[in-house]
């Protein structure tokens, strides 16, 4: 019986194909919005993941800021050296400073960032050697001539298939060495190119390019066996402390949490497919009523058939089933058609703006499922009018 | 059961409307008909004989009066529970033929099995069967608009039996027919008759009448008169070369 019902509502679809098309297209573009929408949302948070796994995961971001008086008290190796020994739970911590430099190399030039850090610095942001080796702990000391170039300052200057290990390059008017060439790393998050940039120890840069022995910023990275907001209490209890802040001063520093930005990054996705969301379901309740006002047309129109389906003897009950049947499967036709032009548009649309396409089952189910019930809503009041007929006018309806 | 006639009516009447736009219809219609009965309903228009019809095909139910089918009094049954008697004991044939348009013959005649919640192979069985006894199996897979109008009235007579139902209802057999092809549906019934089904058929023309064994006259709401032609049939038939 339920058989026959379903194979019934698909022919009379069919024999309205245009009418059907036209009436779910609210259904369609609703469940292609959400769909599409949440993907590409998924895309550019697994994008941002990724992003911030590359910063290193469980670090924490440490920068000086302008304080009211308009002047910015910078970090030293002091500060970082006490975070690293007196909180507990940090595995490691490192500073960072940096300058801009022209790169030469046999006749070539190429604009880069010349960064001073050290080995603890690139391990707590995760970043490995490719070719050659790391800053040993002499060269670091000593701040020695020695760098570690980025695949595309090695790109940019040195002869493809050629090995920069080991060979003397310039950066502005120093002369270094090249230890060794980094991994590739891509975009980072603020847009920059993190693999144009030339490592150095510390003390080089600090001595060579500022002439100073402060600090841009310093990464730390925790254990996550300890809870992130315990340790990040006790570094801004420890710095507030070394730079003799009193109890109503605002602090002169800033502590990212990489963490955070991922939350923050998610909440703004979230918001975005929220409003997606609210949009979509407009179309679908427009796209709701259009399945109700077809299905009253086609309950009109099929009165006569009514008719004679209840002198053979159809219940009520039967008559109904058979209309709500059609309302459903059309609605769930076109939250089909709707998921498929999700999957063609999200795809397209993750390459363009450049995330990956993530599928997400539980959305499409959701959607589906979700469209398909609105057959129920929007058809049960056809349905019920139609089983209500009195069957002798209906059958005598022309 | 034995004993009890098919159908029993007591004193019906039927108004439609209310107030000073009321009719009414029927006047008080006594009524007998026993199984194997072929009656045919004659009457002018307005005389009440569709009205009777409806009721006696369980579709309407009267104002006043007792209407026994079976001996169950349909008037205090609900419209679900009269969908259930007309599902298994009545069978209908519609003056306009009231087949499923884009639907081939076999698919209607299998219409109201699919009601009784039989299974497909079975329900193809007994359409083939019906289809065959209207001799129309060649025809199974065509649909009506490629149907003769005789043979679309086969297919509704055959959809009437599939079921195998005790009284077979029949509105205007013929009225949208040629007299020759008149005469194939009537001779049709008449054998169906004679096999044990009980027919009641409404009819305006003398010449179908005669085909049955009773003829109830309407007029004004009441019966006028009921003749009983048991031979007369007989000799249309051999009359027929």
């Amino acid at each position: 019986m339920f058989g026959a019902t379903l194979l019934l509502a698909l022919r009379e679809i069919r024999r309205h194909i245009l009418r059907s098309i036209l009436t779910t297209l609210g259904i369609i573009i609703g469940v292609a919005a959400v769909v599409t929408m949440v993907t590409l949302g998924n895309g550019v948070t697994a994008s941002v993941q990724e992003e911030i796994s590359s910063l290193g995961a469980n670090n924490f971001i440490v920068f000086p800021v302008r304080t009211d008086r308009g002047t910015t008290r910078p970090f030293d190796e002091a500060d970082v050296d006490a975070v690293e020994r007196q909180i507990a739970g940090v595995v490691v911590a490192a500073g960072n400073v940096g300058a801009n430099a022209t790169a030469f190399y046999n006749g070539q030039d190429w604009d880069t960032r010349v960064t001073g850090a050290n080995s603890a610095f690139l391990q707590a942001q995760s970043i490995a050697v490719a070719q050659g080796r790391g800053f040993t702990t002499e060269e670091e000391v000593a701040g020695k001539n020695v760098c570690l170039i980025g695949p595309k300052v090695r790109e940019a200057i040195f002869l493809p298939g050629s090995s920069p290990v080991g060979e003397r390059m310039r950066l502005g008017g120093v002369s270094c060495s090249v230890v060794g060439v980094l991994e590739e790393r891509g975009q980072s998050g603020g847009g920059a190119d993190d693999d144009d940039v030339v490592f150095m120890p510390l003390k080089t840069v600090q001595r060579r390019f500022r002439g100073s022995d402060t600090l841009d910023f310093f990464v730390l990275k925790y254990d996550p066996a300890y809870a992130a907001s315990a340790i990040q209490e006790s570094l801004v209890d420890l710095l507030r402390e070394r730079r003799l802040l009193q109890g109503a001063e605002a602090n002169d520093f800033n502590v990212i949490d990489t963490a955070q930005v991922n939350d923050a990054l998610g909440s703004v996705t979230g918001a975005l497919t929220a409003m997606v969301a609210v949009i979509a379901s407009i179309s679908l309740l427009v796209g709701g009523i259009g399945i109700m006002n077809i299905m009253l047309v086609s309950v009109t129109e099929r009165t006569r058939e009514i008719g004679i389906r209840l002198a053979i003897g159809a219940l009520a009950r039967e008559v109904r089933l058979q209309f709500l049947t059609e309302a459903v499967v059309l609605c769930a036709l076109g939250g089909l058609a709707g998921l498929l032009l999700a999957f063609v548009a999200s795809i397209s649309l993750a390459s363009v703006i450049d995330v990956p396409f993530v599928f997400d089952p539980t959305i499409n189910v959701l959607s589906f499922v979700f469209a398909s019930s609105m057959g129920i809503v929007f058809g049960y009041y056809p349905a019920r009018r139609a089983s209500q007929l009195d069957p002798i006018d209906a059958l005598r309806h022309e | 059961m034995t004993g009890q006639p098919l159908i029993e009516m007591e004193g019906i009447t039927k108004v439609f409307g209310t107030g000073s736009a009321a009719f009414r219809a029927l006047k008080g219609v006594d009524l007998t008909i026993d199984r194997g009965q072929y009656v045919a309903i004659m009457g002018p228009s307005g005389s009440g004989k569709s009205t009777t019809m409806n009721i006696l095909g369980c579709l309407d139910v009267p104002t006043d009066g007792v209407f026994r089918f079976r001996g169950v009094e349909v008037q205090k049954l609900d419209r679900d529970q009269r969908s259930l008697l007309r599902r298994r004991y009545l069978g209908f044939v519609f003056q306009g033929f009231n087949l499923l348009a884009r639907t081939t013959a076999l698919e209607n005649v299998e219409l109201p099995l699919l009601y009784r919640g039989e299974k497909k192979a079975a329900r193809r069985r007994a359409a083939m069967r019906s289809l065959d006894q209207v001799g129309l199996a060649p025809w199974a897979d065509h649909t009506p608009a490629e149907l003769s109008g005789g043979q679309q009235q086969r297919v509704a007579i055959a959809r009437a039996l599939v079921t195998d139902p005790d009284v077979l209802l029949a509105d205007e057999p013929t009225g949208n027919l040629d007299s020759e092809r008149s005469v194939e549906i009537m001779e049709l019934l008449q054998k169906l008759n004679a096999e044990g089904i009980t027919i009641l058929m409404v009819t305006h023309e003398e010449e179908m009448a005669a085909f049955a064994k009773t003829i109830i006259r309407f007029r004004d709401g009441v019966v006028e008169r009921v003749e009983h032609n048991a031979h007369s049939t007989a000799r249309v038939v051999d009359a027929t070369p």
